[in-house]
């Protein structure tokens, strides 16, 4: 199906695929601690996902609060949409 | 502590509004083997834990498990959106309209509300991660079951997802039961 998406969800489906391979790794991790090369793979996407966040929170505000990530002025938690609202 | 990431695990589409289908997901919102069953279950767990390894999992599977329920809940609040009161009468929502308009519910689809009954500690790690495997299996069976009543082919790509992560789910909590029964094998050996 071609749906037009817009850019902000578009990014966050970037984000979304590093940060589920991420996720994925540090599961695997958790159960395989020893293993060099998943331990290897997960630092790599790690420093990819902070890339991407960081381009995204430039455009629409912070992905995490509570001191995790920064905001612009005025402060940009509070901007929809929120994660439910996207058409992905 | 918690932080929220302001962003879903994975993308979740739907088709259209579609109410009958918005009230078979809730099982896996408030049922007994979905995701909020499975988020406090792991979470409650992990406390008394043998090993590293096993307190670390049930954080993480558990963390995991809240995403899924929040996906779940966009499931429904999309499938709800432009739906009307009369739409939602012929799809047998009258009751769950009355009570709670439009809003996610913590329910299953027959209408139970959730309950802390849904989920065990036994004081028994091995007793408790025995537990976890067989949600795991269930949670998946409940996916298929709600996939062949599913006609939305955007619903079944994120129900698809969810169902995949059990089965990894399971996988793990094998690799832990193995690890926390050596290690208690270790310990009587001493
Ligand atoms: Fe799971």
């Amino acid at each position: 199906m071609n749906r037009k998406i817009s850019h902000q969800a578009h990014l966050l489906k970037e984000i979304m695929s590093y940060e589920f391979t991420a996720v994925e790794l540090n599961l695997f991790l958790d159960t395989h601690p020893a293993d060099v090369k998943a331990l290897a793979e997960y630092n790599q996407v790690t420093q990819c996902l902070k890339k991407l966040k960081f381009e995204y929170e430039k455009c629409y505000g912070p992905l995490m609060n509570f001191g995790t990530s920064p905001s612009q002025h005025p402060w940009r938690w509070i901007d929809e949409p929120w994660p439910w609202q996207i058409e992905y | 502590m918690w932080i929220y990431e302001k962003k879903l695990e994975y993308p979740v589409r739907v088709s259209g509004p579609n109410p009958r289908l918005a009230k078979i997901v809730l099982e896996q919102y408030g049922g007994s083997d979905g995701e909020a069953a499975a988020a406090n279950r792991y979470l409650t767990q992990r406390y008394t834990m043998p090993t590293g390894m096993a307190k670390g999992v049930l954080t993480d599977i558990g963390t995991e498990e809240l995403a899924h329920w929040e996906m779940i809940a966009t499931l429904f609040y999309k499938l709800m959106k432009g739906v009307t009161p009369s739409q939602a009468k012929a799809a047998g929502l009258e009751a769950y309209y009355a009570n709670h308009g439009k809003d996610v519910f913590l329910q299953n689809a027959g209408g139970v509300p959730f309950t802390a009954a849904y989920f065990a500690t036994k004081g028994d790690p091995v007793a408790n991660l025995v537990e976890d495997m067989a949600a795991e299996e269930k949670a998946r069976a409940t996916y298929e079951n709600i996939l062949n009543l599913s006609d939305d082919p955007c619903v079944n790509d994120t129900l698809k997802f969810l169902r995949e992560r059990e089965v990894v789910h399971f996988q793990r909590f094998g690799e832990v039961l193995d690890n926390v029964q050596t290690h208690l094998n270790c310990k009587k050996v001493f």
